[in-house]
């Protein structure tokens, strides 16, 4: 049986989740050149605001097609809400200090984010269950499709689209496009940095919160360590496709998903590669990618300019 | 540098305050020892109360608990009070071994029960057989933790001090390659494990037996424990033509691992060991776990007579958590290190000696009694002699006995 439409489908799903979280990383790389390691967190709070929505608002035994809208929304709240008081005060005060000191502070911040939800959300030490949208899996020649990824493949796309619309259209978009490229002389054509900065930070968290929603539905749980793996998988797929690139991002994020799933399938028939091959060594090959990649094209697959300022 | 060396000043002073002052409270009571209070003497458990496996890690801390209440309770050793110190591993073997050394460190612990994982097993028993502190784990079944790296050829056993409750792979995974290929009748299985010493080692003893028996491994996978994405490993399951898949590891990769192996279009069941028998790997596998199987150490707890009493008094002392899958192991345990206690304590006219707790290891060796989970005693590597297993499977959302049965090679 050919198994590579069902490989493909299953990267292309991984990699989509990549890419929701990737585009956090990339537009706050683009605006204030920060490494937000704590944007995994904030989609992992995205993830528990959902299920809070879920367990704790919403009537027991509603239906998934209500729940879910609600969901979405609730996730969406709680993940902008931590990333902006974040950006407030956790980032804003040390905005002229040294590089160095808000990454570190980002380190800080994610594992207090994964502590917090640990040690105070109810039943948060062990996985918790994620609601699943019913109705089985669905067949399209040999791909299996299921219930849950059909979400994935109807939020990734569209949050794109409507990402794509806000900056290249509308007003604010085009403040954060021109606080990217020189932050002092946007100050001085009259954009408000300092709000274009928090709807960056917004946006991140926003589309971070789909991909949690996403991730619940998919894996069927949430679990307060979820952020940091996928995380530094985002942040990975980021520089792939180009930081500060949004379209970059979610490429890069479809690429990586791609190469390690089909490293899991593939790489072991390789004659002599039966040792590297498999779902543990999926990382390496990603990895070797990423490498070879940025070999050739150090400022990633769309990057535009090289890190001039990094 | 200034405050590296205020800390290791600190913890000096802090370790040293500790010691005085259970030397102190010792000394204390062994004045009132011919009243009724008498010598304090603490267990210590090591097993990941928090975390992924905290189901298991709690119902072994409880159950050890229970085993010290009921020992005070009856007056079991006359002038002893037992006490528990639990300490969270976190399933990390650089945890548990910090946790060893805090163990060894306190001089009213006299055993330890624990750990959960073969992997930090391995660093914790050295620091304990230094101590001469003895250490039963329930739940260990890595084989070379007894018997050697070499146990497959030449058997050894490395730490005195470290005993087990709890069957070794080397007869589980074959007891499972057996059930497998011979009552549930699949030949064509697929091997999959998270590459820990626990998994590896389950899948390798079950992969031997297997084919051994007849069987065909159709494929093996190892998974990556931090991720919970399994799809692509989950496709080619489904492409390999297998009616079986085995897993070695434990239930939170093992639920997400079946049901994304089910929703691939592969309907076959998932098999395990022990690890994964846990009421969470129901809940994480979803309503397609039905038929999943699992074996564990021993006969089911429920349904032997010597547990009833047991399992009635658990309820009775109304833990928050249940007893899960090792909570008689670690009553029997906590309940072998008592003995042992009791015997040490009885040879020197009612008083602990002052190398008690080389003593206590000595007298675990020849500890044998009737426990929760059957006949508790040890043979020549520290291994429990009850070799009995159980197949478990999913029914109805919950784990139910299958088959018991010894194996025999």
């Amino acid at each position: 049986m050919n198994e590579l439409p069902q490989q493909l489908v299953n990267g292309l799903l991984l990699g989509a989740m990549y890419g929701l979280v990737a585009i956090g990383y990339t537009m706050v790389y683009g605006i204030v050149q920060l490494i937000n390691f704590a944007h995994g967190e904030i989609f992992m709070i995205g993830g528990f605001g959902a299920l809070t929505v879920y367990l704790y608002v919403l009537p027991d035994g509603t239906t998934m097609w209500v729940a879910l809208p609600l969901m979405l929304v609730g996730a969406v709240i709680a993940a902008v809400l931590v990333a902006v008081g974040a950006e407030r005060f956790a980032y804003r005060p040390l905005r002229t200090a040294p590089r160095l000191a808000p990454l570190i502070t980002a380190i800080g911040l994610s594992l207090a984010l994964q502590q917090a939800v640990w040690a105070w959300y109810p039943g948060a030490k062990e996985s918790i269950n994620f609601p699943e949208i019913p109705g089985g899996p669905f067949e399209i020649g040999s791909v299996t499709i299921q219930t849950g990824d059909i979400f994935l493949f109807i939020a990734a796309p569209v949050s794109m689209a409507i990402l794509a619309y806000f900056v290249m259209k509308t007003r604010t978009g085009r403040g954060m496009q021109a606080t990217a490229q020189d932050p002092d002389t946007a100050k001085l054509m009259g954009i408000n940095t300092d709000r274009i900065i928090v709807v960056a930070f917004a946006l991140g968290a926003l589309f971070a919160a789909v991909g949690a929603v996403a991730y619940g539905l998919k894996y069927g749980q949430v679990q307060f360590r979820m952020g940091f793996i996928l995380g530094l998988k985002a942040f990975t797929a980021a520089v792939l496709g180009g930081i500060g690139n949004i379209y970059g991002a979610m490429l890069g994020g479809l690429v990586l998903g791609l190469a390690e799933t089909m490293a899991t399938a593939y790489i072991a028939d390789v004659p002599g590669f039966d040792l590297l091959g498999g779902q543990s060594w999926a990382n390496v090959w990603a990895f070797v990618l990423l490498i070879l990649v940025l070999l050739v094209r150090p400022q990633g697959l769309l990057g535009e300019r090289v890190a001039d300022r990094a | 540098m200034r405050q590296r060396s205020l800390i290791t000043i600190t913890a000096a002073l802090a370790a040293g305050a500790l010691t005085l002052t259970a030397c102190g409270s010792r000394d204390d009571d062994g004045g009132s020892d011919s009243g009724s209070g008498g010598t304090k003497v603490v267990i210590g458990v090591d097993a990941p109360l928090t975390g992924d496996l905290s189901a298991l890690g709690l119902g072994i801390k409880n159950s050890v608990d229970l085993a010290a209440k009921t020992a005070n309770k009856q007056k079991l050793v006359d002038g002893v009070t037992f006490e528990i110190k639990a300490l969270d591993d976190q399933a990390q073997p650089s945890s548990g071994q910090a946790n060893a050394s805090t163990l060894v460190a306190d001089k009213s612990v006299y055993g330890v029960v624990g750990p959960l994982n073969s992997s930090v097993a391995e660093s914790m028993q050295k620091v304990f057989d230094d101590a001469k502190l003895v250490e039963i784990s329930p739940a260990n079944t890595g084989p070379a933790l007894t018997q050697g790296v070499d146990w497959q050829t030449k058997k050894v056993r490395t730490y005195k001090s470290y005993f087990r409750t709890a069957t070794t792979d080397a007869i589980q995974g074959p007891f499972a390659a057996q059930y497998v290929y011979n009552d549930a009748k699949k030949k064509n299985v697929f091997v999959i494990d998270d590459k820990k010493t626990y998994g590896a080692g389950l899948a390798a003893t079950f992969t031997e037996e297997f084919k051994k028996l007849g069987g065909k491994v159709v494929g093996t996978d190892h998974i990556d424990p931090d991720t919970k994405d399994f799809s692509a490993v989950a496709t080619k399951v489904k492409n390999s033509g297998a009616d079986v898949v085995y897993y070695g590891g434990e239930y939170p990769q093992a639920g997400p691992l079946s049901k994304q192996i089910k929703a691939a279009g592969a309907k076959i069941p998932l098999v395990g060991g022990d690890g994964i028998y846990d009421p969470t790997f129901v809940e994480l596998a979803g309503a397609n776990s039905a038929g999943d199987l699992a074996t564990s150490v021993g006969a089911p707890v429920e349904t032997l007579d010597s547990a009833k009493q047991f399992v009635a008094d658990y309820k009775a002392a109304g833990y928050k958590e249940e007893y899960a899958a090792y909570g008689g192991y670690s009553y029997d345990a906590a309940w072998a290190i008592i003995l042992a206690v009791k015997k040490v304590v009885e040879d020197n006219d009612g008083k602990l000696p002052s190398d008690a707790r080389a003593k206590i290891t000595a007298a675990t060796q020849n500890v044998s009694f009737d426990g929760v989970t059957g006949k508790v005693s040890f043979d020549e590597y520290g291994d429990a002699t009850n070799k009995q297993l159980t197949v478990y499977a999913v029914e109805n959302g919950a784990w139910k006995a299958v088959k018991s049965g010894t194996y025999t090679g």
